[in-house]
């Protein structure tokens, strides 16, 4: 396997239109004649999918939904940033750029970031040409907030819920196509293993999760944008769907995974309640804006009322550690140090599992400096959500809030076509582990799905059927078959396991503790060590023990949930491999064998400035490791500093 | 931690063709801090481990906004908490009962019943495809700020764009009507400039889809508006009608009627 990146020379500024002028075209008459598979109609997807549809490609698309309008990108709450510099505060491409490499903590790609930066204007003038309601001011003219630590406001929002108002753009825009008789869309229909004829990806088998049917789909080409991986830790803020199965079956089919260990953990989320919760829910991180984050000074104090402890007995602990930044410094820093007070034994809330889990978030501030109308302008939707949940009114009394997996920097390796290690097998939006480096930003990933969605891969992936030209397959070629085969294999493996007495949650619930306890908010050697000799073993108990009544032959939700823990894993190892192989901090990344003194994060530039891509070998405890270097000619690293 | 002991009665229908039925559980000492779907979680978990079907029933972001969730729960579509999807719903509405609860599935012509809970809601899809959107192909955009809008438009258009296309308006309308969902839709891109150039096509094939779907009429019963748990405003079926009206009275090939709103 050769990792080559394939990213254009040249001044970074004109790299883009550079590469864009060289590609091939494919004859308007011809483009007809080739077939794209697209898995996924999330924002990345769906974008794709209709921009390919527009452009002429007969596309063949797929989602688990029952619609295409409820992928998990849905429920993205925060906002989008867009290098327009419409507020005049010195904003530009370069400088959103540069952020996003800063912020990724130098490890990622620099000409992927700045194509990103780029596109980063086209998407809001197209969301609003669809009619996306974006936020604006009295002039009429679009709002902007800043979000996440950014010191510029570029970041556009549609009250609270942004990722639903571009996905329901893209959304209609695949109606569009769906109607034109571009796109073909498939949805309740699950892909379960990728086809690969000669060394090139040629098509996807899938499961009709109404009917049962097991099917090959041929093209001429495949997209994966089936999203991350971040159930793995059984809860996160993702969709209960949310699966990393589209992309665990690349890989073993050839496609390298990279930088699995790279996973954020978003600091404001409601915490667990109780050992039945199946899910934590995000608040958005924009509260953070006007929100103070404490805890109480005096362990004594943690089950007091919050209104009751005088001003002198709270710890504002990032205004305090972070002066610069304060409350808005970056997710990963936030989150360790929720984990920190909370482990200190100054965490508040219920306590689960032995432990107070939760820190406040405070907007009486707010309230007195702003008025509470403001406050419900801005958040209403999600102070609501926020008593909806846990009964207690955030107008009154602070929120609770804690670390929960949300975002998945890694995943499949791409080069800057955002095509795999398999020929023809592409991976756009958060299923490939572009851009983001080792931690990404606030109100980026709507961003960089997009920008992969509507401006990248529809010239990408031309380009490469240009190049290839088309050639028939039929349905029973004979690694067609096989492909099928292997998978109703696998189906009735799941229903008739030899001792079946577990169900997949139980598994999940146990895969996700461990990940979470061991490959988590804070990671050491020993832990991990113990994580990966755990894994295997639990594999093995699944395979013997998983237990799903029914049939494969009609609806069943157990036998999906079941396939998908299958693939966790699996997965779930490879991040502890990948995690305990980097021997450093960075990002989302935190070795507690390498932090200054007061706790930072410490980069090895010197060894580990690389993207970490791992090989399928045979054997899922023996993966292997093949590095792509990272250069930095335009941004120097530096060590992050917020202070 | 206070805790609740639930009688339930939850439709049980193999497939399509399958007549379906009640079946009775006993749910005891659930915790009032669970979501509703946790609950069915919890069931679930014992029915499998007792080695029988779990309850199929649709869910994925369980934040009330992918719209997946439908379940009818006693007579009421997503169950009493007004503005609430049924994966918000938590335990705690029912601390004092009622604790006998009907869950069925949402019910329409339209949308036939796939196993148990869940139903085909595809009809909606179809409408959207038959003019929901905007023709604006990727990357012919000009620049966002040069349309300013008023935010008070803006704003109007964003409230019927919430929507989460859950189809609570349709079980809870007594003639099973899907106009809340269109006229939502409808309303959303006839509020901005974008959406002027197809706005009365576009009002004309939608409602004809609408009608195709096999929904009923709407006669103002305005049950929806009450289920939405978005709160979607029934004044947008009034504007959905002034511009069908107003469409009907042109000729197809002028779509465009300056003059809109
Ligand atoms: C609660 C929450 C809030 C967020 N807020 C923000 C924010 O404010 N700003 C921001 O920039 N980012 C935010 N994010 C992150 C962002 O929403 C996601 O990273 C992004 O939307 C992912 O888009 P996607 O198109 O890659 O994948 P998704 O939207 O997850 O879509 C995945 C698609 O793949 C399909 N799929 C998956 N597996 C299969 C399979 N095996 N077979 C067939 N189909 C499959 C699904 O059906 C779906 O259509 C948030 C994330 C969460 C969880
Ligand atoms: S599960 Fe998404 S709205 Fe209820």
């Amino acid at each position: 396997m050769e990792l080559n990146s394939n990213e254009p020379t040249g001044p970074i500024e004109k790299r883009w239109d550079k590469h864009r002028f060289d590609m091939k075209l494919v004859n308007p008459a011809n483009k007809r004649k080739f077939s794209v598979i697209m898995v996924g109609t999330g924002l990345a997807g769906g974008a794709a999918a209709a921009s390919m549809g527009e452009l002429g490609y007969h596309v063949k698309a797929f989602c688990y939904q029952d619609s295409a309008r409820r992928a998990h990108s849905i429920a993205a709450q925060g906002g989008i940033n867009a290098a327009k510099n419409y507020q005049n505060d010195g904003d530009s491409v370069f400088r959103l750029f540069y952020d996003t490499v800063k912020g990724g903590d130098f490890r990622s790609r620099e000409s992927n970031v700045y194509r990103l930066a780029q596109m980063s204007v086209n998407i809001i003038d197209q969301c609003t040409a669809q009619g996306v309601p974006f936020a604006r001011e009295y002039g009429g003219l679009l709002a902007n907030r800043s979000f996440g630590g950014a010191q510029v406001s570029r970041t556009f929002y549609a009250r609270g819920q942004t990722g639903q108002q571009l996905l329901l753009g893209a959304y209609q825009a695949l109606a569009r196509q769906v109607k034109a008789g571009t796109v073909d869309l498939n949805t309740r229909t699950e892909m379960l293993d990728v086809i690969i004829i000669d060394g090139v990806a040629r098509g996807i088998v899938t499961r009709d999760m109404v009917t049962g049917a097991i099917e090959s789909h041929l093209a001429d080409c495949v997209v994966l944008a089936t999203g991350g991986y971040g159930n793995v830790f059984f809860l996160s803020t993702n969709a209960k769907g949310c699966n990393t199965t589209a992309t665990w079956r690349a890989h073993r089919n050839g496609a390298a995974f990279a930088n699995p260990c790279y996973t954020q953990i978003h600091p404001t989320c409601i915490p667990v309640a109780g050992d039945y919760q199946s899910k934590l829910t995000l608040m958005s991180e924009s509260l953070r804006n006007d929100g103070r984050v404490w805890v109480p000074k005096n362990a004594e104090d943690v089950t007091k009322d919050p209104g009751t402890i005088a001003e002198s007995d709270r710890d504002y602990y990032l205004e305090r550690r972070y002066p610069a930044f304060g409350n808005l410094v970056p997710r990963d820093i936030a989150s360790r140090a929720a984990k920190h007070s909370c482990d200190d034994g100054l965490g508040v809330g219920p306590e689960v599992g032995g432990q107070r889990r939760g820190v406040y978030l405070d907007f009486e501030d707010a309230i007195s400096r702003l008025g509470q109308k403001a406050i419900a302008e801005r958040y209403g939707n999600l102070f609501e959500m926020y008593e909806r949940i846990t009964g207690d009114n955030p107008y009154k009394t602070p929120m609770r809030i804690y670390p929960a997996s949300h975002y998945t920097m890694g995943g499949l390796w791409v080069d800057y076509n955002l095509m795999t290690t398999v020929p023809g097998l592409f991976a756009g939006g958060e299923a490939n582990f572009s851009d983001h480096g080792a931690n990404r930003l606030g109100a980026s990933a709507l961003m960089q799905g997009l920008s992969d969605g509507y401006f990248v891969l529809p010239y990408t992936v031309g380009n490469y059927l240009a190049r290839t030209g088309h050639e028939e397959i039929s349905d029973d070629h004979q690694e067609v078959r096989a492909a099928v085969e292997r998978v109703e294999t696998r189906m009735k493996k799941l229903l008739d396991a030899p001792n079946p007495s577990r169900t997949p949650d139980s598994f999940h619930r146990e895969l996700g503790q461990l990940v979470w306890d061991n490959c988590g908010m804070s990671r050491n050697a020993a832990n991990l060590e113990k994580a990966i000799e755990r894994i295997p073993e639990l594999r093995e108990e699944f395979w013997d023990t998983i237990m799903v009544p029914g049939s494969g032959d009609d609806m069943n939700q157990t036998l999906e949930k079941a396939g998908r823990v299958a693939d966790f894993l699996e997965l779930g190892e490879l991040m502890c491999r990948d995690a305990l192989n980097r021997d450093e901090s960075c990002g989302a990344h935190f070795r507690e064998e390498h932090q200054t003194e007061d706790g930072e994060a410490k980069r090895n530039d010197e060894d580990f400035t690389y993207a970490a891509a791992w090989e399928y070998t045979g054997d899922l405890s023996a993966p292997k490791l093949h590095k792509e270097h990272l250069s930095f000619e335009y941004v120097q690293p530096s060590q992050r500093s917020y202070k | 931690m206070s805790t609740i002991d639930l009688k339930l009665h939850i439709w049980r229908q193999k497939g399509p063709s399958d007549e379906g039925r009640y079946v009775e559980y006993a749910v005891p000492g659930v915790s009032v801090h669970m979501s509703f779907l946790e609950m069915l979680d919890v069931l679930n978990e014992g029915l499998l481990e007792k080695g029988e079907e779990a309850v199929t029933f649709d869910h994925d972001c369980r934040e009330g906004i992918c719209g997946a969730c439908s379940m009818v729960i006693n007579g009421v579509p997503h169950g009493p908490q007004k503005l609430t999807t049924t994966c918000q719903l938590h335990m705690r509405q029912f601390e004092n009962g009622p604790f006998e609860l009907w869950v069925e599935p949402f019910r329409a012509t339209a949308f036939p019943v796939e196993k148990d809970l869940m139903v085909d809601r595809t009809a909606f899809d179809r409408i959207i495809e038959s003019g929901g959107y905007v023709s604006i192909r990727t990357g012919s955009a000009t620049d966002a700020n040069e349309t300013p809008i008023r935010k008070q438009d803006s704003d109007l258009a964003m409230d019927a764009a919430a929507c989460i296309g859950c189809a609570a308006c349709v079980a809870a309308c007594p003639n099973a009507s899907a106009s809340l969902f269109t006229a939502a839709k409808i309303s959303h891109l006839a509020l901005l400039p974008q959406g002027q150039p197809e706005r009365y096509d576009r009002v004309r094939k939608m409602v004809a889809q609408m009608d195709a779907e096999g929904f009923g009429g709407c006669t103002n019963h305005e049950e929806c508006e009450a289920a939405c748990p978005k709160g979607i405003s029934v004044s947008n079926i009034a504007r959905m009608n002034r511009d069908m009206l107003r469409a009907m009275l042109t000729a197809e090939d002028t779509v465009n009627v300056p003059g809109g709103e």
